[in-house]
């Protein structure tokens, strides 16, 4: 007899028992012992089917191939640059992949990346030990100049971007700032002084409230108030549910 | 005059009040508060990040390292010296091997994660109050753990068995005396951290860890419904 003891879309803690019996199935957060179905970390509990899964609310990033992020540079290196992530381990960039000029042998380093510089950036390989290469090979990848860098946990970025990019959007147009958020948590806001403020409580209010329902029609209302602008609406959108 | 009530008036298989918040620390990963009776306990919890000294890497998996610290003010009226003692690295140590094997770094390899308890006021039952909030901040992190771990102390006095002491029974002089600090995953019931000060036979003990197992039960429900309270759950329902 299996039985599912929670319901789509809880809360769940790590150890908590989500199903017995041989029936459901586990998939990501979760692990099975015995007969039982338990999480493994704390998040929110999707059902797909018969299977189990668990969608992070908090957590470190980690790096993935492909990844658009936002590093900082840490350090000049020999034949290229070691920039932190934000995560437990820093990326090279090495001097292929850092432009298209031609680097003369010797040449002053600092010329194209300062130590601290923040740079949008692309992950082109993880290995098994954590070894990781970006590349500024691509469109929009580019060192990043003024505006305010802001932090917020890599497992809100979804929803702070929202579906195609709905989320990001409303708030660049309705704060008229450029707004960058990258996978591994940073986020880059640049615009008039207040707007800025304002885009990023927007974003710290979409941080802390995202597992909440009915998201997107809030922060619709948020930014309108705050902003004193309307915002119009976009094709009418059924799913404001929680990730 | 033989002990026949707590100091207290709790009954003798009866915990101190028990509270619990999660996400106090706004600046770490996962932070949680935990307070037993007049034992009180934060912990905070950063990383998974680099880990140096490089020696000290594990190219397999990710470590953990708990930092015990109890404040100047915290005991009953002396001022405790600052820093670090013989005593709190023990309990740094028997705090790291009691979470230890909940945790799954295996996708951090060379990292560290840090957890560091510190307790503002303590009335016997420090580790476990220790223990039982890093398990919350861990979680709250967003590691990667097959159960959360629930502690307390339990003991006797004479020929009673208690959950629980404060610092007056652990201090009793007129008998027989045992502080057994325990540790558990709720869900397996195996345990993690078991030491003991004191003297005590063995269907004592036996009965003593049943006290326990019972008792962490009960903290467990507390540490859960901590946790989903941060999400509002609980509270519009």
């Amino acid at each position: 007899m299996s039985e599912l003891k929670i319901k789509n879309k809880d809360v769940v803690v790590p150890g908590e028992i989500l199903a017995t019996g041989m029936e459901f199935l586990p998939s990501y957060g979760t692990y099975r012992e015995g007969d039982k179905i338990q999480a493994n970390r704390l998040g929110l509990v999707q059902l797909e089917g018969k299977v189990l899964k668990i969608i992070p609310l908090s957590g470190t990033y980690i790096p993935k191939r492909g990844d658009t992020v936002i590093a900082q540079v840490e350090e000049i290196l020999m034949s290229g640059w070691r920039a932190d992530l934000n995560c437990a381990y820093s990326a090279v960039l090495g001097l292929k992949d850092a432009t298209s000029e031609f680097i003369q042998k010797g040449a002053d380093l600092t010329h194209y990346f300062q130590i601290g510089d923040y740079i949008v950036t692309k992950i082109v390989n993880v290995t098994t030990q954590n070894l990781i290469d970006i590349s500024m090979k691509g469109p929009g990848l580019k060192r990043i100049r003024g505006g305010r860098i802001i932090k917020v946990d890599p497992y809100k970025v979804p929803r702070i971007i929202g579906k195609q990019g709905s989320m990001v959007s409303m708030i660049k147009t309705s704060t008229d700032c450029r707004v960058m958020v990258g996978q591994n948590g940073v986020a880059w806001i640049q615009g008039e002084p207040k707007s800025e403020i304002i885009a990023e409580e927007a974003i710290r209010k979409i941080e802390s409230e995202s597992h909440i329902a009915g998201l997107t029609d809030r922060m619709k209302k948020y930014l309108e108030d705050k902003t004193g602008k309307k915002i119009e609406d976009r094709e009418p959108r059924s799913d404001t549910n929680a990730v | 005059m033989p002990f026949k009530k707590r100091p207290d008036g709790r009954s003798f298989e009866e915990l101190r009040k028990v509270e619990a918040k999660v996400g106090v620390i706004k600046n770490a990963k996962g932070s949680a508060w935990f307070k037993i009776g007049d034992t009180e306990a934060y912990a905070a919890v950063y990383g998974p990040r680099n880990l140096f000294p490089k020696f000290m890497q594990n190219p397999k998996k990710g470590i953990l390292r708990a930092h015990y610290n109890m404040l100047p003010f915290s005991g009953s009226g002396d001022r405790i010296r600052p820093g670090g003692n013989r005593r709190a690295k023990e309990i740094s140590f028997v705090t790291q091997k009691a979470l230890e094997p909940v945790l799954d770094l295996t996708k951090f390899p060379n990292a560290v994660v840090d957890v560091f308890i510190e307790l503002p006021q303590t009335d016997a039952g420090s580790r476990c109050a220790g223990i039982t909030a890093a398990a919350m901040a861990l979680a709250d992190a967003g590691i990667v753990m097959k159960d959360l771990i629930s502690s307390v102390a339990v003991g006797r006095v004479e020929d009673k068995v208690l959950a629980d002491l404060c610092y007056d029974e652990e201090a009793y002089e007129d008998g027989p005396v045992a502080d057994i600090p325990l540790a558990m995953l709720p869900s397996t019931e195996e345990i993690t951290l078991l030491q003991m000060d004191g003297e005590i036979d063995k269907d004592m003990l036996l009965k003593s860890l049943e006290v326990g197992k019972k008792a962490m039960h009960e903290i467990h429900k507390v540490q859960v419904q901590a946790l989903k309270e941060k999400f509002g759950v609980g509270k519009n329902e």
